[in-house]
């Protein structure tokens, strides 16, 4: 292989523009029309779980919500790409990937809610825990994937992360290991500009973040990531080289962050609305919506119908999160080694007491002393 | 050049383990699926042989880090495995402690069960955010249902005349950690148990290897099994405990041999399981003489030393003649080769220690 082969494109792929016509690609072929609506329709629900999500956090029913408003092409193709057997390693700005994958939103939501750290099967779905560190999961994924050779699997990885994660030693070390051992590992990034405050100028002085992939000799590419068809065209390829035993590829996807961090930022110290603005004209869902609209393949009832299973999600967040869930306070206790340490046992007992004095004994805690 | 290469070659290549030579020692009249009679090796050589029968054993371990492979570990304590297991089992990673851990995290999520290299203590210090975030957390994180059957063999302490950040002291970080198991063997028959032990759990290990005792020798029993969390009593005797762990414990025996020439009866206690602790042994080791020193070479301040003391006084205050002690390394970054012998606990500081226990009152 030429080494340049290993470049990404001086631009970024793009199959459909910001006024949903179609652009010719020779290397990456428009998803059919069926895929495009699942498409659609996954980007309708996410941004319907964006927007719940923030008045649940103006309602103090969310702890934090770190949005994924106007990246939701990202996180809709994330999920699509990948098949039953495949594992997704998300961050925590991927709700939206995580719940496309099939987690309910309100387990996907328990450790912004704050009810536990994580709050959904695992194994279930096949997706990895959001946690807050930054480029850790990468190496997780790379580890997944090495063991999923070992045992003979053609399983994919997709391990998700953000610009800022860019910067971080362990972004090095995944992309390097992953190389070296020729893992089936899709490293995605959404580079949406900032990392909280931090301008992508201040993360990186390489051309793009696709451009690190050759310096690991792996492949690099970049996509307009509010481009889902685009996206979806790009991950699949390089999941399915990962699959063929093509070994480990980066994707860095174009795409910005409409919205603060987190609630508890302001973004207005650090952006111009003007540049907000300019990006409204580049959303994902509006273009694939004049896409479809324009090809005939979305009518009215269609529309209708994809809104409607929108609002229902919404509606289950909302009732989901008003509801208080039932915390057993000796599920502090419960999971952090397999079996309960004499040190813990001890400490249970001393909380378990407290509760007994204050009358506030949860009643399977007081039947149950331990689970050794 | 690792300091590491020194005169010593510890270990045996795992194919010629000693229990054939025990068998030929012993008449060689044993069945010959019967379990190997006890051998006398080094603690590099058990190390080794724990590796080697865990590998054989379960097909889902997997052994790797830096230079573990062809090399066989810079103490050698891998030699011979990749020989004998092949490079799926036992393989040599890019230079980088973090993704050492992280990817190891990643496979244990997969169900194999890494065993993994530090080299030196202070080089996992880059890994220690996967350690301490990640390895120690993911079980509690998602309410069991990802375990860490992962161990992180870290070899540690000093008197080996190591360069700085070849010798130091940093079980009091792992110790520290909810969710980590931390272990330290002291005789070659724990270093061969424990990681057997460590490798069968399924809860993350860290597993603190004295250097210093890595070419002491002891019979090891491959039958015999250990039960992380518990301290083994390694000398009786009524007069003081002396509590250690790791290269101390050998230290704590010498004292013990000078005292009782000078008609003190000394006890010993290996901790051994630093987390969890083993409470019971020691309170009743302490009760039963009720004078105790701690003995540990990292530093005293804020350090497994100040637990250990902090739950003798909580347990057996009333039992006690005189104060806890700690004997410990000071709390200065651990010494150049040349100040080493200042530093470290010796047998004459245990000594003193054990002279300031208020033996007047007693008489």
């Amino acid at each position: 292989m030429l080494h340049t082969d290993l470049l990404p494109r001086d631009t970024a792929v793009n199959l459909i523009t910001a006024d949903g016509t179609t652009v010719h690609d020779e290397a990456y072929a428009l998803p059919d029309a069926d895929t495009l609506l699942t498409a659609y329709r996954g980007l309708v629900e996410g941004r319907r779980i964006n927007e719940q999500a923030n008045a649940l956090v103006r309602q103090g029913r969310l702890a934090v919500y770190p949005s994924s408003h106007g990246q939701e092409a990202c996180q809709v193709a994330a999920a699509m790409v990948l098949g039953d057997r495949d594992w997704l390693f998300p961050t925590y700005r991927d709700s939206v990937a995580v719940i496309a994958r099939g987690v309910a939103p309100a387990e996907a939501l328990v450790l912004l809610k704050g009810d536990w750290h994580s709050g959904y099967d695992v194994r279930a779905h096949r997706v990895a825990p959001q946690a807050t560190p930054l480029a850790t999961q990468l190496l997780h994924a790379v580890g997944f994937a090495q063991a999923a050779k070992h045992r003979g699997e053609d399983s994919v990885v997709l391990a998700l992360c953000g610009d800022g994660a860019t910067s971080e030693g362990d972004f090095h070390e995944a992309m390097n290991f992953a190389a070296v051992f020729h893992v089936p590992v899709v490293f995605f990034v959404q580079n949406n500009e900032f990392a909280i405050s931090v301008p992508l100028s201040r993360q990186t002085a390489a051309p793009s973040l696709a451009h690190k992939a050759i310096g690991y000799g792996m492949p690099g590419q970049r996509v307009d990531g509010n481009d889902v068809a685009a996206v979806l065209a790009v991950l699949t390829e390089a999941v399915d080289r990962a699959r063929a035993g093509g070994g480990p590829s980066l994707v860095e996807a174009h795409t910005y962050r409409m919205q603060a961090h987190t609630n508890a930022d302001d973004d207005t110290r650090y952006r111009e609305r003007d540049e907000v603005q300019a990006w409204i004209a580049r959303d994902p869902l509006l273009r694939l919506r004049a896409h479809l609209t324009a090809a005939d393949a979305l009518d009215e009832d269609t529309e209708k119908r994809f809104a409607a299973g929108a609002e229902e999600i919404a509606a289950a967040m909302r009732e989901a999160l008003n509801t208080d869930a039932d915390l057993d306070p000796e599920d502090l206790f419960r999971f952090v080694t397999t079996s309960r340490t004499p040190q813990l046992e001890e400490q249970w007992q001393l909380l378990h007491g407290e509760l007994e004095r204050d009358g506030l004994a949860h009643a399977a805690a007081a039947t149950n002393g331990g689970q050794r | 050049m690792s300091i590491a290469e020194h005169d010593t070659r510890p270990a045996a290549p795992a194919d010629t383990a000693p229990a054939d030579t025990a068998s030929t020692e012993t008449g060689g009249t044993a069945a010959p699926d019967a379990a190997p009679a006890p051998a006398t090796m080094t603690m590099a050589a058990a190390l080794n042989l724990a590796l080697a029968d865990a590998l054989a054993a379960d097909g889902d371990v997997v052994v790797f880090g830096e230079d573990v492979g062809a090399l066989g570990g810079v103490f050698r304590i891998t030699d011979g495995l990749t020989a004998r297991f092949g490079e799926d089992r036992c393989f040599d990673t890019p230079l980088a402690e973090s993704g050492i851990i992280g990817t190891a995290v990643g496979m244990a999520m997969n169900g194999l069960r890494p065993v993994v290299e530090m080299q030196f203590d202070a080089f996992a210090l880059p890994a220690f955010e996967q350690i301490v975030s990640h390895v120690a957390k993911l079980g509690n994180r998602t309410r069991g249902g990802i375990r860490m059957p992962l161990v992180i063999r870290i070899p540690f302490g000093g008197g080996i005349g190591g360069v700085e950040h070849h010798c130091d002291s940093s079980e009091a970080y792992y110790a520290h950690t909810p969710g980590l198991t931390v272990v330290s063997p002291s005789t070659p028959q724990d270093a061969y148990s424990l990681l057997r032990a460590a490798i069968a759990s399924p809860d993350p290990v860290v597993f603190l290897e004295p250097k210093k005792l890595y070419w002491s020798k002891g019979e090891v029993d491959t039958t015999v099994t250990a039960e992380i969390g518990s301290a083994r009593v390694a000398r009786d005797g009524t007069d003081v405990t002396l509590l250690a762990y790791g290269a101390s414990v050998a230290l704590a025996l010498e004292a013990a041999e000078v005292a009782a020439a000078e008609g003190r009866s000394v006890q010993v206690v290996d901790v051994r399981s630093l987390s969890p602790f083993d409470d019971e042994t020691v309170t009743a080791a302490v009760r039963s003489t009720g004078r105790a020193v701690v003995i540990a070479e990292a530093p005293g301040f804020v350090s497994v030393a100040s637990e250990i003391q902090a739950r003798v006084f909580e347990r057996c205050f009333e039992y006690l003649a005189a104060p806890v002690r700690r004997v410990t390394g000071f709390d200065t970054p651990y010494a150049p080769p040349k100040f080493e012998h200042w530093y470290l606990p010796d047998v004459d500081r245990v000594l003193d220690a054990i002279d300031t226990l208020h033996w007047d009152e007693d008489a």
